[in-house]
Protein backbone atom coordinates (compact mmCIF):
# COMPACT_ATOMS: atom_id res chain seq x y z
CA UNK A 1 0.00 0.00 0.00
CA UNK A 2 2.98 2.25 0.69
CA UNK A 3 3.94 1.98 -2.99
CA UNK A 4 0.42 2.93 -4.10
CA UNK A 5 0.48 5.97 -1.82
CA UNK A 6 3.99 6.89 -2.96
CA UNK A 7 2.76 6.83 -6.57
CA UNK A 8 -0.35 8.83 -5.64
CA UNK A 9 1.77 11.42 -3.82
CA UNK A 10 4.13 11.78 -6.77
CA UNK A 11 1.24 12.09 -9.24
CA UNK A 12 -0.46 14.69 -7.08
CA UNK A 13 2.66 16.87 -7.00
CA UNK A 14 2.94 16.55 -10.79
CA UNK A 15 -0.71 17.56 -11.30
CA UNK A 16 -0.26 20.48 -8.93
CA UNK A 17 2.82 21.72 -10.82
CA UNK A 18 1.19 21.15 -14.22
CA UNK A 19 -1.71 23.36 -13.01
CA UNK A 20 -4.15 20.48 -13.47
CA UNK A 21 -5.53 21.02 -9.99
CA UNK A 22 -5.99 24.74 -10.64
CA UNK A 23 -7.51 24.18 -14.09
CA UNK A 24 -10.07 21.60 -12.94
CA UNK A 25 -11.08 23.65 -9.90
CA UNK A 26 -11.38 26.81 -11.99
CA UNK A 27 -13.49 25.00 -14.60
CA UNK A 28 -15.91 23.56 -12.06
CA UNK A 29 -16.21 26.79 -10.07
CA UNK A 30 -16.73 28.94 -13.13
CA UNK A 31 -19.45 26.74 -14.63
CA UNK A 32 -21.16 26.29 -11.26
CA UNK A 33 -21.30 30.04 -10.72
CA UNK A 34 -22.74 30.62 -14.16
CA UNK A 35 -25.35 27.91 -13.55
CA UNK A 36 -26.38 29.26 -10.14
CA UNK A 37 -26.79 32.72 -11.61
CA UNK A 38 -28.84 31.40 -14.52
CA UNK A 39 -30.76 28.96 -12.30
CA UNK A 40 -32.10 31.63 -9.98
CA UNK A 41 -34.85 32.62 -12.39
CA UNK A 42 -37.20 29.58 -12.21
CA UNK A 43 -37.38 29.47 -8.39
CA UNK A 44 -40.89 29.74 -7.07
CA UNK A 45 -42.39 28.81 -10.40
CA UNK A 46 -41.38 25.17 -9.88
CA UNK A 47 -42.23 25.32 -6.20
CA UNK A 48 -39.14 23.64 -4.84
CA UNK A 49 -36.24 25.01 -2.85
CA UNK A 50 -33.45 26.78 -4.65
CA UNK A 51 -30.74 24.25 -3.84
CA UNK A 52 -32.73 21.40 -5.41
CA UNK A 53 -33.03 23.42 -8.57
CA UNK A 54 -29.32 24.12 -8.45
CA UNK A 55 -28.66 20.39 -8.03
CA UNK A 56 -30.72 19.66 -11.14
CA UNK A 57 -28.72 22.20 -13.11
CA UNK A 58 -25.44 20.94 -11.67
CA UNK A 59 -26.37 17.41 -12.72
CA UNK A 60 -26.63 18.46 -16.35
CA UNK A 61 -23.32 20.30 -15.98
CA UNK A 62 -21.54 17.41 -14.29
CA UNK A 63 -22.58 14.97 -17.02
CA UNK A 64 -20.46 16.94 -19.46
CA UNK A 65 -17.72 18.35 -17.29
CA UNK A 66 -16.79 15.54 -14.90
CA UNK A 67 -16.06 12.96 -17.64
CA UNK A 68 -14.15 15.61 -19.60
CA UNK A 69 -11.92 16.58 -16.66
CA UNK A 70 -11.37 12.90 -15.80
CA UNK A 71 -10.39 12.02 -19.38
CA UNK A 72 -8.11 15.04 -19.69
CA UNK A 73 -6.26 14.02 -16.54
CA UNK A 74 -5.95 10.34 -17.43
CA UNK A 75 -5.17 10.20 -21.14
CA UNK A 76 -1.49 10.99 -20.57
CA UNK A 77 -1.07 8.68 -17.57
CA UNK A 78 0.52 5.73 -19.38
CA UNK A 79 1.13 7.00 -22.93
CA UNK A 80 3.00 10.00 -21.51
CA UNK A 81 5.27 7.76 -19.46
CA UNK A 82 5.97 5.59 -22.49
CA UNK A 83 6.86 8.65 -24.57
CA UNK A 84 9.05 10.23 -21.90
CA UNK A 85 10.77 6.88 -21.35
CA UNK A 86 10.01 6.85 -17.64
CA UNK A 87 7.83 3.76 -17.80
CA UNK A 88 10.56 1.22 -18.53
CA UNK A 89 12.57 2.39 -15.51
CA UNK A 90 9.68 2.30 -13.07
CA UNK A 91 8.68 -1.16 -14.31
CA UNK A 92 12.10 -2.49 -13.27
CA UNK A 93 11.20 -1.54 -9.69
CA UNK A 94 9.55 -4.06 -7.41
CA UNK A 95 6.10 -2.58 -7.92
CA UNK A 96 3.10 -4.20 -9.60
CA UNK A 97 1.47 -2.51 -12.58
CA UNK A 98 -1.82 -2.60 -10.69
CA UNK A 99 -0.20 -0.61 -7.88
CA UNK A 100 0.97 2.04 -10.34
CA UNK A 101 -2.47 2.42 -11.90
CA UNK A 102 -4.12 2.50 -8.47
CA UNK A 103 -1.71 5.19 -7.29
CA UNK A 104 -2.46 7.39 -10.28
CA UNK A 105 -6.17 6.71 -9.85
CA UNK A 106 -6.15 7.83 -6.20
CA UNK A 107 -4.29 11.06 -7.04
CA UNK A 108 -6.54 11.93 -9.96
CA UNK A 109 -9.71 11.10 -8.04
CA UNK A 110 -8.50 13.31 -5.19
CA UNK A 111 -8.02 16.21 -7.60
CA UNK A 112 -11.45 15.58 -9.08
CA UNK A 113 -13.04 15.63 -5.62
CA UNK A 114 -11.36 18.94 -4.82
CA UNK A 115 -12.66 20.42 -8.08
CA UNK A 116 -16.18 19.03 -7.64
CA UNK A 117 -16.29 20.07 -3.99
CA UNK A 118 -15.21 23.60 -4.87
CA UNK A 119 -17.72 23.91 -7.71
CA UNK A 120 -20.73 22.43 -5.91
CA UNK A 121 -19.75 24.15 -2.67
CA UNK A 122 -19.89 27.59 -4.25
CA UNK A 123 -23.18 26.82 -5.94
CA UNK A 124 -24.60 25.59 -2.62
CA UNK A 125 -23.42 28.67 -0.76
CA UNK A 126 -25.01 30.88 -3.41
CA UNK A 127 -28.31 28.98 -3.15
CA UNK A 128 -28.43 28.92 0.64
CA UNK A 129 -27.53 32.59 0.91
CA UNK A 130 -30.54 33.65 -1.14
CA UNK A 131 -33.11 31.03 -0.06
CA UNK A 132 -33.49 29.97 3.60
CA UNK A 133 -35.39 26.86 2.49
CA UNK A 134 -32.43 25.68 0.46
CA UNK A 135 -31.12 23.47 3.28
CA UNK A 136 -33.79 20.95 2.26
CA UNK A 137 -31.72 20.23 -0.82
CA UNK A 138 -28.51 19.30 1.07
CA UNK A 139 -29.02 15.50 0.79
CA UNK A 140 -29.51 15.87 -2.97
CA UNK A 141 -26.29 17.86 -3.19
CA UNK A 142 -24.41 15.26 -1.18
CA UNK A 143 -25.76 12.53 -3.47
CA UNK A 144 -24.65 14.54 -6.47
CA UNK A 145 -21.16 14.82 -4.96
CA UNK A 146 -20.47 11.14 -4.45
CA UNK A 147 -22.18 10.07 -7.65
CA UNK A 148 -20.02 12.60 -9.53
CA UNK A 149 -16.96 10.88 -8.10
CA UNK A 150 -18.27 7.51 -9.30
CA UNK A 151 -18.80 9.00 -12.74
CA UNK A 152 -15.30 10.52 -12.65
CA UNK A 153 -13.80 7.21 -11.51
CA UNK A 154 -15.37 5.46 -14.51
CA UNK A 155 -13.89 7.93 -16.95
CA UNK A 156 -10.50 7.91 -15.25
CA UNK A 157 -10.42 4.14 -15.75
CA UNK A 158 -11.51 4.50 -19.38
CA UNK A 159 -8.82 7.16 -19.86
CA UNK A 160 -6.08 4.88 -18.49
CA UNK A 161 -7.26 2.07 -20.73
CA UNK A 162 -7.11 4.30 -23.80
CA UNK A 163 -3.75 5.69 -22.70
CA UNK A 164 -2.26 2.19 -22.45
CA UNK A 165 -3.89 1.10 -25.68
CA UNK A 166 -2.82 4.14 -27.74
CA UNK A 167 0.75 4.25 -26.35
CA UNK A 168 1.22 7.80 -27.73
CA UNK A 169 -0.18 10.86 -25.94
CA UNK A 170 -1.35 12.45 -29.20
CA UNK A 171 -3.32 9.41 -30.25
CA UNK A 172 -4.67 8.95 -26.73
CA UNK A 173 -5.87 12.58 -26.64
CA UNK A 174 -7.71 12.14 -29.92
CA UNK A 175 -9.32 8.90 -28.76
CA UNK A 176 -10.55 10.28 -25.43
CA UNK A 177 -12.10 13.36 -27.05
CA UNK A 178 -13.77 11.12 -29.63
CA UNK A 179 -15.04 8.82 -26.90
CA UNK A 180 -16.34 11.74 -24.85
CA UNK A 181 -18.21 13.02 -27.87
CA UNK A 182 -19.74 9.62 -28.59
CA UNK A 183 -20.66 8.59 -25.04
CA UNK A 184 -21.78 11.97 -23.72
CA UNK A 185 -23.15 13.84 -26.69
CA UNK A 186 -23.95 11.56 -29.63
CA UNK A 187 -25.16 8.55 -27.63
CA UNK A 188 -28.31 10.32 -26.44
CA UNK A 189 -28.99 11.78 -29.85
CA UNK A 190 -28.69 8.33 -31.37
CA UNK A 191 -31.12 6.85 -28.87
CA UNK A 192 -33.53 9.71 -29.46
CA UNK A 193 -33.42 9.14 -33.18
CA UNK A 194 -34.03 5.43 -32.65
CA UNK A 195 -37.05 6.11 -30.44
CA UNK A 196 -38.55 8.46 -32.97
CA UNK A 197 -38.04 5.90 -35.73
CA UNK A 198 -39.37 3.07 -33.55
CA UNK A 199 -42.50 5.02 -32.61
CA UNK A 200 -43.28 3.16 -29.37
CA UNK A 201 -42.33 -0.32 -30.59
CA UNK A 202 -40.28 -3.04 -28.85
CA UNK A 203 -37.10 -0.99 -29.01
CA UNK A 204 -38.60 1.77 -26.90
CA UNK A 205 -40.16 -0.54 -24.34
CA UNK A 206 -37.51 -3.29 -24.09
CA UNK A 207 -34.05 -2.18 -25.17
CA UNK A 208 -34.08 1.56 -24.68
CA UNK A 209 -34.07 1.57 -20.82
CA UNK A 210 -31.14 -0.84 -20.73
CA UNK A 211 -29.21 1.10 -23.33
CA UNK A 212 -29.79 4.23 -21.32
CA UNK A 213 -28.56 2.93 -17.97
CA UNK A 214 -25.79 1.03 -19.73
CA UNK A 215 -24.16 4.37 -20.45
CA UNK A 216 -22.46 5.58 -17.24
CA UNK A 217 -23.24 9.22 -17.97
CA UNK A 218 -26.95 8.55 -18.53
CA UNK A 219 -27.08 6.35 -15.44
CA UNK A 220 -25.63 9.24 -13.47
CA UNK A 221 -28.21 11.68 -14.84
CA UNK A 222 -31.14 9.32 -14.30
CA UNK A 223 -30.09 8.50 -10.76
CA UNK A 224 -29.68 12.10 -9.66
CA UNK A 225 -32.80 13.40 -11.34
CA UNK A 226 -35.01 10.44 -10.48
CA UNK A 227 -34.42 10.76 -6.77
CA UNK A 228 -34.69 14.53 -6.67
CA UNK A 229 -37.89 16.55 -6.95
CA UNK A 230 -36.54 18.50 -9.82
CA UNK A 231 -37.16 15.92 -12.54
CA UNK A 232 -39.60 18.32 -14.09
CA UNK A 233 -36.67 20.59 -14.84
CA UNK A 234 -34.96 17.88 -16.81
CA UNK A 235 -35.39 17.78 -20.51
CA UNK A 236 -35.11 15.34 -23.35
CA UNK A 237 -34.32 11.70 -22.86
CA UNK A 238 -34.19 11.75 -19.09
CA UNK A 239 -37.80 12.79 -19.02
CA UNK A 240 -38.60 9.84 -21.25
CA UNK A 241 -36.66 7.53 -18.94
CA UNK A 242 -38.77 8.30 -15.90
CA UNK A 243 -39.90 4.72 -15.69
CA UNK A 244 -36.39 3.39 -14.97
CA UNK A 245 -35.95 2.56 -11.28
CA UNK A 246 -33.22 4.62 -9.63
CA UNK A 247 -31.65 1.51 -8.13
CA UNK A 248 -30.84 0.16 -11.60
CA UNK A 249 -29.04 3.36 -12.41
CA UNK A 250 -27.20 3.15 -9.10
CA UNK A 251 -26.02 -0.38 -9.86
CA UNK A 252 -24.78 0.75 -13.27
CA UNK A 253 -22.90 3.62 -11.62
CA UNK A 254 -21.28 1.29 -9.11
CA UNK A 255 -20.27 -1.37 -11.64
CA UNK A 256 -18.78 0.97 -14.24
CA UNK A 257 -15.76 2.21 -12.27
CA UNK A 258 -14.81 -1.41 -11.50
CA UNK A 259 -15.16 -2.53 -15.12
CA UNK A 260 -13.23 0.48 -16.45
CA UNK A 261 -10.36 0.17 -13.97
CA UNK A 262 -9.98 -3.58 -14.36
CA UNK A 263 -10.03 -3.19 -18.13
CA UNK A 264 -7.37 -0.45 -17.95
CA UNK A 265 -5.20 -2.67 -15.75
CA UNK A 266 -5.59 -5.58 -18.18
CA UNK A 267 -4.58 -3.46 -21.17
CA UNK A 268 -1.67 -1.96 -19.21
CA UNK A 269 -0.44 -5.45 -18.30
CA UNK A 270 0.12 -6.16 -21.99
CA UNK A 271 2.15 -3.01 -22.60
CA UNK A 272 5.84 -3.60 -23.37
CA UNK A 273 7.75 -0.41 -22.70
CA UNK B 1 26.33 -16.63 -10.10
CA UNK B 2 24.45 -13.36 -9.98
CA UNK B 3 23.29 -13.57 -13.54
CA UNK B 4 23.16 -16.62 -15.78
CA UNK B 5 22.02 -16.56 -19.40
CA UNK B 6 21.72 -19.69 -21.45
CA UNK B 7 20.63 -20.05 -25.10
CA UNK B 8 18.64 -16.79 -24.91
CA UNK B 9 16.79 -16.27 -28.19
CA UNK B 10 14.47 -13.49 -29.28
CA UNK B 11 12.68 -13.12 -32.59
CA UNK B 12 10.54 -10.30 -33.91
CA UNK B 13 8.42 -11.66 -36.75
CA UNK B 14 11.00 -13.64 -38.74
CA UNK B 15 13.93 -11.44 -37.72
CA UNK B 16 16.20 -12.98 -35.08
CA UNK B 17 17.43 -10.31 -32.67
CA UNK B 18 19.21 -12.66 -30.26
CA UNK B 19 20.44 -16.08 -31.22
CA UNK B 20 21.29 -18.52 -28.40
CA UNK B 21 23.22 -16.03 -26.29
CA UNK B 22 24.73 -17.49 -23.12
CA UNK B 23 27.13 -16.07 -20.53
CA UNK B 24 27.16 -15.28 -16.85
CA UNK B 25 28.20 -12.53 -14.47
CA UNK B 26 29.54 -13.31 -11.01
CA UNK B 27 29.21 -11.20 -7.88
CA UNK B 28 31.60 -8.27 -7.98
CA UNK B 29 32.38 -8.79 -11.65
CA UNK B 30 32.17 -5.98 -14.20
CA UNK B 31 31.23 -7.21 -17.65
CA UNK B 32 31.07 -4.98 -20.72
CA UNK B 33 28.51 -5.77 -23.40
CA UNK B 34 29.67 -4.47 -26.77
CA UNK B 35 28.06 -4.45 -30.17
CA UNK B 36 26.93 -2.21 -33.02
CA UNK B 37 23.60 -0.43 -32.90
CA UNK B 38 20.98 -3.10 -33.41
CA UNK B 39 23.27 -5.90 -32.27
CA UNK B 40 20.73 -6.83 -29.61
CA UNK B 41 22.34 -5.28 -26.52
CA UNK B 42 19.30 -3.35 -25.33
CA UNK B 43 16.94 -6.22 -26.07
CA UNK B 44 19.15 -8.55 -24.05
CA UNK B 45 19.14 -6.10 -21.15
CA UNK B 46 15.37 -5.75 -21.30
CA UNK B 47 15.06 -9.53 -21.17
CA UNK B 48 17.27 -9.64 -18.08
CA UNK B 49 15.10 -6.95 -16.50
CA UNK B 50 11.91 -8.81 -17.39
CA UNK B 51 10.58 -5.97 -19.56
CA UNK B 52 10.67 -8.21 -22.64
CA UNK B 53 10.19 -11.98 -22.62
CA UNK B 54 12.61 -14.24 -24.47
CA UNK B 55 11.33 -16.72 -27.05
CA UNK B 56 13.84 -19.35 -25.98
CA UNK B 57 16.56 -20.11 -23.45
CA UNK B 58 16.76 -19.33 -19.77
CA UNK B 59 17.72 -16.31 -17.72
CA UNK B 60 18.28 -16.48 -14.00
CA UNK B 61 18.93 -13.56 -11.68
CA UNK B 62 20.24 -15.05 -8.43
CA UNK B 63 18.31 -18.18 -9.29
CA UNK B 64 15.10 -16.21 -9.83
CA UNK B 65 13.03 -15.62 -12.95
CA UNK B 66 13.82 -12.26 -14.61
CA UNK B 67 11.24 -9.61 -13.80
CA UNK B 68 9.87 -11.56 -10.83
CA UNK B 69 9.20 -9.47 -7.75
CA UNK B 70 12.22 -10.82 -5.87
CA UNK B 71 14.50 -10.47 -8.87
CA UNK B 72 13.43 -6.84 -9.25
CA UNK B 73 14.17 -6.28 -5.56
CA UNK B 74 17.83 -7.06 -6.25
CA UNK B 75 18.26 -5.47 -9.67
CA UNK B 76 18.86 -1.85 -10.58
CA UNK B 77 18.77 -0.36 -14.06
CA UNK B 78 20.04 2.75 -15.73
CA UNK B 79 19.28 3.47 -19.37
CA UNK B 80 20.93 5.72 -21.87
CA UNK B 81 19.32 9.18 -21.62
CA UNK B 82 17.67 8.49 -18.29
CA UNK B 83 14.43 10.46 -18.20
CA UNK B 84 12.23 11.55 -15.35
CA UNK B 85 9.17 13.69 -14.95
CA UNK B 86 10.27 17.29 -15.59
CA UNK B 87 7.88 18.68 -12.99
CA UNK B 88 9.45 16.85 -10.06
CA UNK B 89 12.60 17.97 -8.28
CA UNK B 90 15.55 15.60 -8.08
CA UNK B 91 14.82 15.13 -4.41
CA UNK B 92 11.12 14.30 -4.96
CA UNK B 93 11.90 11.89 -7.76
CA UNK B 94 14.44 10.04 -5.66
CA UNK B 95 12.16 9.95 -2.62
CA UNK B 96 9.57 8.28 -4.83
CA UNK B 97 12.02 5.64 -6.06
CA UNK B 98 13.21 5.01 -2.49
CA UNK B 99 9.64 4.40 -1.36
CA UNK B 100 9.04 2.02 -4.27
CA UNK B 101 11.99 -0.03 -3.03
CA UNK B 102 10.69 0.12 0.53
CA UNK B 103 13.61 2.29 1.67
CA UNK B 104 13.63 5.38 3.86
CA UNK B 105 12.91 8.40 1.59
CA UNK B 106 15.21 10.54 3.74
CA UNK B 107 18.16 8.80 2.07
CA UNK B 108 17.46 10.87 -1.05
CA UNK B 109 19.66 13.76 0.08
CA UNK B 110 22.73 11.61 0.68
CA UNK B 111 22.27 9.73 -2.62
CA UNK B 112 22.07 13.00 -4.55
CA UNK B 113 25.11 14.24 -2.67
CA UNK B 114 26.99 11.12 -3.69
CA UNK B 115 26.39 11.74 -7.41
CA UNK B 116 27.22 15.43 -7.05
CA UNK B 117 23.67 16.80 -7.26
CA UNK B 118 23.38 18.00 -3.67
CA UNK B 119 23.10 21.65 -4.71
CA UNK B 120 20.45 20.98 -7.38
CA UNK B 121 18.34 18.62 -5.27
CA UNK B 122 15.45 21.04 -4.94
CA UNK B 123 15.36 22.18 -8.53
CA UNK B 124 12.95 20.67 -11.01
CA UNK B 125 14.42 17.97 -13.24
CA UNK B 126 13.08 19.94 -16.22
CA UNK B 127 15.85 22.47 -15.58
CA UNK B 128 18.61 19.82 -15.41
CA UNK B 129 21.20 19.25 -18.13
CA UNK B 130 21.49 15.84 -19.80
CA UNK B 131 24.47 14.99 -17.61
CA UNK B 132 22.57 15.93 -14.48
CA UNK B 133 19.66 13.72 -15.46
CA UNK B 134 22.07 10.87 -15.99
CA UNK B 135 23.37 11.50 -12.46
CA UNK B 136 19.82 11.24 -11.12
CA UNK B 137 19.67 7.93 -12.97
CA UNK B 138 22.87 6.84 -11.29
CA UNK B 139 21.56 7.88 -7.88
CA UNK B 140 18.39 5.79 -8.32
CA UNK B 141 20.48 2.81 -9.41
CA UNK B 142 22.36 2.96 -6.09
CA UNK B 143 19.19 2.59 -4.00
CA UNK B 144 19.22 -0.41 -1.69
CA UNK B 145 22.68 -1.71 -2.70
CA UNK B 146 21.53 -3.79 -5.67
CA UNK B 147 23.11 -7.20 -6.26
CA UNK B 148 22.85 -6.79 -10.02
CA UNK B 149 23.29 -3.56 -11.91
CA UNK B 150 22.23 -3.30 -15.56
CA UNK B 151 23.59 -0.21 -17.29
CA UNK B 152 22.64 0.53 -20.88
CA UNK B 153 25.18 3.01 -22.23
CA UNK B 154 25.21 4.81 -18.91
CA UNK B 155 27.92 7.36 -19.65
CA UNK B 156 26.45 8.79 -22.84
CA UNK B 157 26.01 12.52 -22.32
CA UNK B 158 28.50 12.70 -19.47
CA UNK B 159 31.60 14.88 -19.66
CA UNK B 160 34.99 13.21 -19.04
CA UNK B 161 35.15 14.27 -15.38
CA UNK B 162 31.66 12.95 -14.69
CA UNK B 163 32.56 9.72 -16.44
CA UNK B 164 35.51 9.23 -14.14
CA UNK B 165 33.37 9.88 -11.08
CA UNK B 166 30.80 7.47 -12.45
CA UNK B 167 33.34 4.67 -12.79
CA UNK B 168 34.65 5.35 -9.28
CA UNK B 169 31.15 4.71 -7.93
CA UNK B 170 30.90 1.62 -10.10
CA UNK B 171 34.18 0.28 -8.73
CA UNK B 172 32.92 0.81 -5.18
CA UNK B 173 29.78 -1.17 -5.97
CA UNK B 174 31.76 -3.98 -7.55
CA UNK B 175 34.00 -4.05 -4.48
CA UNK B 176 30.86 -4.55 -2.37
CA UNK B 177 29.94 -7.54 -4.54
CA UNK B 178 27.51 -6.05 -7.04
CA UNK B 179 27.54 -7.80 -10.40
CA UNK B 180 27.64 -5.21 -13.17
CA UNK B 181 26.66 -5.61 -16.81
CA UNK B 182 27.18 -2.48 -18.84
CA UNK B 183 26.96 -1.70 -22.51
CA UNK B 184 28.90 1.09 -24.10
CA UNK B 185 29.96 2.62 -27.38
CA UNK B 186 33.02 4.21 -25.81
CA UNK B 187 35.33 1.24 -26.16
CA UNK B 188 38.45 2.86 -24.72
CA UNK B 189 36.51 3.78 -21.62
CA UNK B 190 35.37 0.20 -21.08
CA UNK B 191 38.88 -1.13 -21.66
CA UNK B 192 40.31 -0.24 -18.27
CA UNK B 193 37.08 -0.40 -16.33
CA UNK B 194 35.73 -3.88 -16.86
CA UNK B 195 36.86 -7.40 -16.04
CA UNK B 196 35.41 -9.18 -19.03
CA UNK B 197 34.04 -8.36 -22.45
CA UNK B 198 31.08 -9.89 -24.26
CA UNK B 199 30.65 -8.94 -27.91
CA UNK B 200 27.33 -9.32 -29.71
CA UNK B 201 27.17 -9.16 -33.46
CA UNK B 202 23.75 -9.31 -35.14
CA UNK B 203 22.36 -11.11 -32.12
CA UNK B 204 25.14 -13.70 -31.98
CA UNK B 205 27.66 -13.75 -29.15
CA UNK B 206 31.05 -13.71 -30.89
CA UNK B 207 33.31 -13.18 -27.89
CA UNK B 208 33.19 -13.65 -24.12
CA UNK B 209 36.56 -13.32 -22.42
CA UNK B 210 39.00 -11.00 -20.68
CA UNK B 211 40.57 -8.34 -22.84
CA UNK B 212 44.02 -9.98 -22.54
CA UNK B 213 42.68 -13.32 -23.75
CA UNK B 214 40.72 -11.72 -26.57
CA UNK B 215 43.86 -9.92 -27.65
CA UNK B 216 45.73 -13.20 -27.74
CA UNK B 217 42.97 -15.05 -29.58
CA UNK B 218 42.67 -12.35 -32.20
CA UNK B 219 46.50 -12.33 -32.60
CA UNK B 220 46.28 -8.99 -34.31
CA UNK B 221 49.54 -7.34 -35.47
CA UNK B 222 51.37 -5.00 -33.14
CA UNK B 223 52.53 -1.63 -34.41
CA UNK B 224 55.98 -0.31 -33.57
CA UNK B 225 56.31 3.41 -34.10
CA UNK B 226 59.93 4.49 -34.43
CA UNK B 227 60.95 8.15 -34.27
CA UNK B 228 64.14 8.60 -36.25
CA UNK B 229 66.78 11.31 -35.85
CA UNK B 230 66.07 14.36 -37.97
CA UNK B 231 66.79 13.58 -41.61
CA UNK B 232 67.44 9.90 -40.95
CA UNK B 233 63.89 8.59 -41.45
CA UNK B 234 64.61 7.13 -44.88
CA UNK B 235 67.71 5.35 -43.66
CA UNK B 236 65.88 3.93 -40.65
CA UNK B 237 62.97 2.81 -42.82
CA UNK B 238 65.32 1.08 -45.22
CA UNK B 239 67.32 -0.69 -42.50
CA UNK B 240 64.21 -1.92 -40.71
CA UNK B 241 62.36 -2.54 -43.99
CA UNK B 242 59.45 -0.51 -42.66
CA UNK B 243 57.34 2.31 -44.03
CA UNK B 244 58.09 5.96 -43.48
CA UNK B 245 54.87 7.62 -42.37
CA UNK B 246 56.22 11.21 -42.32
CA UNK B 247 59.49 13.10 -41.94
CA UNK B 248 60.58 11.46 -38.71
CA UNK B 249 58.29 8.48 -38.09
CA UNK B 250 58.69 4.93 -39.31
CA UNK B 251 55.93 2.38 -38.85
CA UNK B 252 56.62 -1.32 -38.38
CA UNK B 253 54.02 -4.04 -38.11
CA UNK B 254 54.71 -7.42 -36.55
CA UNK B 255 52.95 -10.17 -34.61
CA UNK B 256 53.48 -10.75 -30.92
CA UNK B 257 56.16 -13.45 -31.38
CA UNK B 258 58.31 -11.17 -33.51
CA UNK B 259 57.99 -8.19 -31.23
CA UNK B 260 61.17 -8.68 -29.14
CA UNK B 261 63.32 -9.47 -32.15
CA UNK B 262 62.10 -6.32 -33.90
CA UNK B 263 62.79 -4.20 -30.84
CA UNK B 264 66.31 -5.69 -30.88
CA UNK B 265 66.71 -4.57 -34.50
CA UNK B 266 65.61 -1.09 -33.57
CA UNK B 267 67.99 -0.73 -30.61
CA UNK B 268 70.82 -2.01 -32.84
CA UNK B 269 70.42 1.16 -34.92
CA UNK B 270 71.70 3.12 -31.92
CA UNK B 271 71.87 6.92 -32.38
CA UNK B 272 69.75 6.86 -35.56
CA UNK B 273 66.67 6.27 -33.38
CA UNK B 274 65.24 8.83 -30.99
CA UNK B 275 62.40 6.85 -29.46
CA UNK B 276 60.12 3.87 -30.02
CA UNK B 277 56.47 3.28 -29.08
CA UNK B 278 54.85 -0.15 -28.96
CA UNK B 279 51.18 0.12 -29.88
CA UNK B 280 49.20 -3.04 -29.09
CA UNK B 281 45.95 -3.63 -31.00
CA UNK B 282 43.31 -1.35 -29.52
CA UNK B 283 39.97 -2.53 -28.26
CA UNK B 284 38.51 -1.05 -31.44
CA UNK B 285 40.72 -3.35 -33.53
CA UNK B 286 39.83 -6.37 -31.43
CA UNK B 287 36.18 -5.40 -31.49
CA UNK B 288 36.06 -5.09 -35.27
CA UNK B 289 37.99 -8.36 -35.61
CA UNK B 290 35.36 -10.29 -33.62
CA UNK B 291 32.36 -8.39 -34.99
CA UNK B 292 33.44 -9.12 -38.55
CA UNK B 293 33.91 -12.76 -37.74
CA UNK B 294 30.33 -12.83 -36.44
CA UNK B 295 28.96 -11.42 -39.67
CA UNK B 296 30.91 -13.83 -41.88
Amino acid sequence: MNKVLATAHSEFIIALRNRWVAISVAMMVLFSLVLSAAGSAPTGAVGVDKLSVTVASLTSLAVYLVPLVALLMSFDAIAGEIERGTLSLVLTYPVARGELVLGKFIAHLAILSIAVLAGYGIAAVAAIATDPNALVGIPALFRLFWSSLLLGATFLGIGYGISAFARRPGAAAGLVIGLWLVLIVLYDLGLLAAIVADDGGTFTTHYFPWLLIGNPADAFRIYNLAVSDATAAAAGLTGAANSIPAVHALISMLIWPVIATVLAWQIFRRVTP
Amino acid sequence: MCLTLSQVTKRYDDHTVLDAVGFDVAAGERVALLGHNGAGKSTLMKIILGLVTADGGTVSVHGLAPGSYRARMQTAYLAENASFHPSLTGQEQLRYYLRLRGEDPRKAASLLERVGLGAAANRRIGTYSKGMRQRVGMAQALIGEPKLLILDEPTSGLDPVSRREFYVILDELAAQGTAILLSSHALTEVEARTDRIVILSSGVMVANDTLANLRQKASLPIRLQVSAQRGKADEVAQKLSGERSNGVMVDLVCNSQEKLARLGDISALGPLVDDVDVIPPSLEDIYSHFSKRGNA
